[in-house]
Parts: structure tokens; C-alpha cells; sequence
């Protein structure tokens, strides 16, 4: 069974590709990524002193929600959300660790409330004033994948716009040694049901049997940020950049699930529609 | 408001508590208001505070195909399918429609973290993980659902749901979601959560943690009793076959106010009850039983029990059942999905235990005693940090409701 599925917003953001147009034009081999990594990003979303405060993983979540909202011409508020990411808040969870082992009476109230895997998820719908559904799933190093399959699925049997927002962060302390994930790294779609003027691909979606370790995306760019957790998410973000150079070529992708199981995808153009 | 859906058959289901594992130990406390809450001894630093802490886990470890998953969380997840022969059931619906046409939703909201704390408290000279230790599939919250699935040899679609308090209600909006497109032709869902230390001291610097067993909803309330507990259910298309249940609906909404304080009118948890009440095609005078999130905590209770007090009758029966086997997190959500289902099976509608004195916020709803009586819909509410709310809505199947 194939469903089809329309893009209508994309938001993209690494150390030295802060933004979708570049990320897009690095992928493609028309421009390189920045020599010096900028800081990482500000959500405007959040008042001036929790912009500060914010956990990395916060601050980049809600960076490409917010620009994917705006490529889609959606307004937040409206939009259910499925936010993804392999670990969570890593530098939380080796800071709470550590605290636990040293001092456990001593841990931070906001610390504790950070750590939970829809932090970024809470502070998008504060932010955002958004009274929506809103998730927040984890499938090890095929996040970004089950990701899309959540949240494609709420999209279709709803019938509604769905966010999705993916990101995950470096492995600090200890954690480093065990839990495989560096740089930041965060991707977010707007997905509708129906093709728009907005529309800047379709995915045709299939369940398919087979699975196994994410795919690695193929562009110099892109493989200089797969050390990252959520790189599943770099072979589509690859496609996309590709289909938008070039809107007559489909692109066919298989994002594994799981050991067991793949999505297989055909991304077109609204052009080639 | 959403279009109602089509009910999915609940095939089978259980829970492993503080009280004991699998359904009738629950069922057997519920109706004799007993709460299974002792003193904290949880940690090599324990709080003042009690526990729901589930018994003989030390000692439980897992078959030796499946070392690479053991923690205590995985292990009570084995113990929570081995019950009420939930562990057949699964299998039997992997045989009927195929490994890959059973999806697995999981709710956990730390997971496996009890583990990745041991490791910190072993960590090697320099400074890194035990070379035993280091499993990065153990250590991270997908843990649990990558172990169930393995343990159930299933290989559908498998996510775990980590949105804290409300998880492992929310896997059965996903769930539903996956069987309406056809992806799946059956789904496991469930929640596990263990004790460890970031939730233990997590509460305590947020002063939740109640010095006394929890006593939800009453006025001098003294905050929560955290607790352990797996859940599983086993949710198919169709009216067809055994078993009466049913989910009828559910509801999800975003409180959009704060992290760990609940917003003041219940916005949130209010538009995931009428979502839930518009999926399933009833109003509020069709519930019997509510189930309330009630963790005793101030603030929860002040406004889930105004939210109670504004929009149902006096006739419904509403109760927490924190008292009984604490407040799991993460797998709250299913054992209370369970405590509905076992309301509805069979006729016992559980009181509010500890509680001596209802808060004046409070309806005639929230009862203190146990009920027995029929019961035609029931409905669970879990509410999690970060503003997130679920509301679920079980019955039985119509030829039967006037059983």
C-alpha cells in the first residue's frame, strides 16, 4: 500500500550549514559549508532569558520548527507535532549522572524538568502558544525515520498538517564512551495531506520488509555530519536538495526503521506532479 | 473535534505493579483498597518517601539469548509479558497476521537510565564506561522497545513514546493511527518505568515527593509516591472475536503554559477530553469511571479535580489509584488503561486509597470508597510535564454493554 504525502516547508540546521538554502547548496556540491561553526541558534520563540537558559537540544529543535513553519507559511499554533531524536538531551543526562553518583540532593529542579525526552516539544507548544497534539518518540538511530513514519501517518489519518522535528546532540563525559553521537544537528518538515501552492515535493511512502543500520547520505557535505545520531535524516535531506536543482528527476530512498523493516520512498517535485 | 473511529478490540492486556504481577493481585487491591506503598529503601541513598517498588527484580535476571537488554528495566518489562498470558497472546497474533504485521508502541520515560547511573557509579580510571557496560543499545530510551521486540520476535513498526507522565497513553493514539492506514494489522502497546535515582531525586528538588504514602486529592496532600510497573495490551481491527473491550477513543492535547506545573483552568486536558469524548462518539454522561491522573501533587490535583467538578455529573465514579501502586510515569498510562479495562470487565469501580479528607476543589465525583457496579465507558487521564495530555476512553462492545 503506497501513501502519498506533500512537503511543504523545510527547516535545517549544523554548526556550519545554520540554515536549509546552504545545507541544500553544500548537498548539491554548489557551494561549501562555513569554515568556522557559528553559535549555536537563539529561539525567538522563547522569551529573551529562557532563549539563554534553553538546553542546546531545545534551542535547535525549535530553530527548524520555526523555520520550516515559515517556508510552509504555516502559523504554529495550528500545526499537531512529532518531535524526534535518538538520546535526548545528552549533556543534561551526563550532568544528572554525574550529580546522582556526587550529590544527588543537590540536583537542579530545572535540570530534572530539561531532562525529559519532550522538553523541546513543551517549550515549541509554550512557545508557539499551541494547544495541538504534540509527541515525542525516540527509535534509537532510525529516530528520524520512525519520525516520518509518526508522523505521516497522524497527517494522513487525520488529515491534518503535521510537524516534524528532528535533532539530537554531541555525547559528553562519560556518555561519550558508550552513546555514539557528535555536532548538533536538527531537521524539521511541514507534511500536509493535500498538494498546495506551497508544496515543494511529494512522498509516495511504503512499508517495506528489510531493514538495517541508516543509510549514510552520499555528498562530502552531508558525510561530514553523519557522525551525528539523527543522520538518518541526512539521506532525504540530501534528495531534497537535489529535487529542488532538479524537479524532473525522482528520487527513490529506503530509510530503515529498525533491524526488521524500511520505508521506501519516491520524492517528486510539485513540478513533475 | 475530530470523526469518531472505528473501536479496536482489546485481545488482552495486564499489568505487573507493587501489588504483584499481572492482573489479579491489582484487581484483588483494588477491591480491598489496599495500597502496595512501603517506606523507600530504593537506592544506596534513600529519601524519606514511600515507593511502589515491584518485588524480586535483583534477582529476575534476564534468559541468557537476551544479557546484552538486561537492566531492571527490561527486566520488569520481561516479568509485565509473562503475566495473564500476555506473552501467548502476542504470539498467537504474530502467527495470525505476520511478525511484520504487528506494530510495537512503547511508553517509557526514563527507560533504561537506571542502568547508564550504575555506570556512572563505576566508572573507569579514566573516567569512561566499564568496557561491560558499554552497550549503546541498552544505554539510550529506545532500549525497552528494541528488548520487546526482540523477546516477542516481532518485526512491524516499533517506536517508543517518551512524552514523561503521558507515554504509554499516548501508545494507543498511535497505534490506532497505524491500524486505521493498514500499516499494521495488530499493535502491542504498553509502558514500563523503574525506579532510579533521576526520578527519585528529580521530584525531590522539584518538592514533590511526598514524606507520607501519597493521598490524592486530599486536602492536606503532601505530594507523590513514585512507583514502578510495566503494561501491556494487545489492540486488533474489528468486532469480531473473543473478548468484549474495546478502545473507543482518545485525546491529545498541549497545555502550552509550563514545564512541570500543569495549566491553572486545565486547557490542555480539557480539549484532550473532548477530543477523546468526540472519537468515540459519547458525551460525559456516557462515562462511568474516570480514572484520574491524581498524582497528589498540588497543583494536579487542584485542577484535574475542578476540570472533574465543571464537566461531569455527580453520578460518575472518579478515582485515583496512585495510592495503590504509586505513580509509574511513564507506564502510568497503561496500568491505568488497565485498572479502566479491569472496571469495565468486571464491575469494580476502585477507590481513592490514603485519601481521608477530599479537597474542597473536589466534585461529589471522586469517591474514596470502592463501587461495585456495570460499568458502560470508562475513561483514563494522564497528564505529563512539558504540558502534555491524554485522555483515553474504553468500553465494551455494544452487543454486551447491557451485561
Amino acid at each position: 500500500m503506497t501513501h502519498t504525502l506533500y512537503i511543504d516547508g523545510i527547516g535545517f540546521w549544523a554548526p556550519t550549514l545554520p540554515d536549509w538554502a546552504s545545507a541544500a547548496a553544500a548537498f548539491r556540491g554548489e557551494a561549501a559549508a562555513l569554515d568556522t561553526p557559528v553559535k549555536r541558534p537563539a529561539p525567538q520563540l522563547l522569551p529573551p532569558a529562557e532563549r539563554r537558559r534553553a538546553p542546546d537540544t531545545v534551542a535547535l529543535a525549535l530553530e527548524v520548527a520555526l523555520a520550516a513553519c515559515a517556508a510552509a507559511g504555516r502559523e504554529p499554533a495550528t500545526l499537531a507535532s512529532v518531535f524526534v531524536s535518538a538520546h535526548g538531551d545528552l549533556a543534561i543526562n551526563d550532568h544528572m549522572c554525574s550529580t546522582l553518583v556526587s550529590a544527588p540532593t543537590l540536583l537542579s529542579p530545572t535540570k530534572f524538568h530539561n531532562s525529559v525526552h519532550n522538553a523541546a516539544a513543551g517549550y515549541w507548544t509554550m512557545g508557539a502558544v499551541c494547544h495541538e497534539p504534540s509527541t515525542a518518540l525516540t527509535a534509537f538511530e532510525w529516530s528520524f525515520a520512525n519520525g516520518l513514519l509518526a508522523a505521516g501517518t497522524q497527517c494522513l489519518a487525520d488529515q491534518r498538517d503535521v510537524l516534524l522535528v528532528g535533532y539530537d546532540v554531541t555525547a559528553v563525559g562519560a556518555l561519550a564512551s558508550v552513546t555514539r553521537s557528535s555536532g548538533l544537528l536538527a531537521m524539521a518538515l511541514v507534511l500536509s495531506p493535500q498538494r498546495s501552492a506551497r508544496t515543494l515535493a511529494s512522498l509516495d511512502v511504503q512499508l517495506a520488509t528489510g531493514g538495517g543500520l541508516p543509510a549514510l547520505p552520499s555528498s562530502p557535505a552531508a558525510l561530514a555530519l553523519a557522525g551525528n545520531a539523527l543522520a538518518d535524516a541526512l539521506p532525504l535531506a540530501e534528495a531534497l536538495a537535489l529535487l529542488a536543482a532538479a524537479p524532473h528527476t525522482p528520487h527513490a530512498l529506503r530509510l530503515p526503521l529498525s533491524p526488521h523493516q524500511c520505508l521506501q520512498l519516491s520524492l517528486r517535485t510539485a513540478v513533475g506532479l | 473535534m475530530p470523526p469518531p473511529i472505528t473501536p479496536l478490540r482489546i485481545s488482552a492486556y495486564t499489568a505487573t505493579t507493587a501489588v504483584g504481577t499481572g492482573c489479579a493481585p491489582l484487581l484483588q487491591a483494588l477491591r480491598e483498597g489496599r495500597s502496595g506503598l512501603t517506606p523507600n529503601d530504593f537506592s544506596h541513598q534513600p529519601l524519606p518517601t514511600w515507593i511502589g517498588r515491584v518485588a524480586g527484580l535483583e534477582g529476575a535476571a534476564l534468559p541468557t539469548a537476551w544479557q546484552a537488554w538486561d537492566c531492571r528495566n527490561n527486566r520488569l518489562a520481561w516479568l509485565g509479558l509473562q503475566a495473564d498470558g500476555f506473552l501467548q497472546a502476542a504470539e498467537a497474533a504474530r502467527a495470525r497476521y505476520g511478525a511484520d504485521r504487528v506494530a510495537l508502541v512503547l511508553g517509557t520515560s526514563t527507560s533504561s537510565i537506571g542502568a547508564t547511573e550504575e555506570a556512572y557509579r563505576a566508572l573507569d580510571a579514566a573516567g569512561q564506561f566499564p568496557e561491560a557496560t558499554r552497550l549503546p543499545r541498552l544505554h539510550t530510551p529506545h532500549s525497552l522497545a528494541m528488548f520487546v521486540q526482540a523477546a516477542l520476535g516481532l518485526t512491524g513498526p516499533c517506536v517508543t513514546v517518551s512524552t514523561a507522565c503521558s507515554s504509554s497513553a499516548k501508545v494507543f493514539a498511535d497505534a490506532e493511527r497505524l491500524l486505521r492506514l493498514g500499516l499494521a494489522d495488530a499493535a502491542v502497546v504498553g509502558g514500563v518505568d523503574t525506579l532510579c535515582g533521576s526520578v527519585l531525586f528529580g521530584f525531590n528538588s522539584l518538592e514533590l515527593v511526598s514524606p507520607e504514602p501519597c493521598r490524592p486529592f486530599d486536602a492536606d496532600r503532601q505530594g507523590i509516591s513514585l512507583g514502578e510497573s510495566a503494561g501491556f495490551a494487545l489492540l486488533e481491527r474489528g468486532a469480531q472475536g473473543e473478548g468484549p473491550l474495546q478502545l473507543l477513543g482518545y485525546g491529545e492535547a498541549s497545555d502550552a503554559h509550563h514545564m512541570s506545573t500543569p495549566h491553572p483552568q486545565g486547557l490542555g486536558a480539557e480539549r484532550a477530553l473532548d477530543d477523546a469524548l468526540a472519537r468515540a462518539g459519547l458525551g460525559c454522561d456516557d462515562i462511568d469511571y474516570i480514572n484520574l491522573h491524581g498524582t497528589a501533587s498540588s497543583k494536579n490535583d487542584e485542577v484535574e479535580g475542578a476540570l472533574v467538578a465543571r464537566r461531569f455529573g455527580p453520578r460518575v465514579h472518579a478515582s485515583s489509584t496512585k495510592g495503590v501502586v504509586g505513580h509509574t510515569l511513564g507506564a502510568a498510562g497503561i496500568v491505568e488503561a488497565v485498572v479502566s479495562l479491569l472496571a469495565l470487565e468486571h464491575g469494580v469501580m476502585p477507590g481513592t486509597v490514603n485519601t481521608r479528607t477530599l479537597d474542597a476543589v473536589c466534585g461529589p465525583q471522586v469517591k474514596l470508597q470502592v463501587a461495585l457496579g456495570p460499568v458502560r465507558h470508562a475513561l483514563s487521564n494522564s497528564f505529563g510535564f512539558g504540558g502534555n495530555n491524554c485522555a483515553l476512553i474504553f468500553g465494551r462492545r455494544a452487543s454486551q454493554a447491557q451485561a
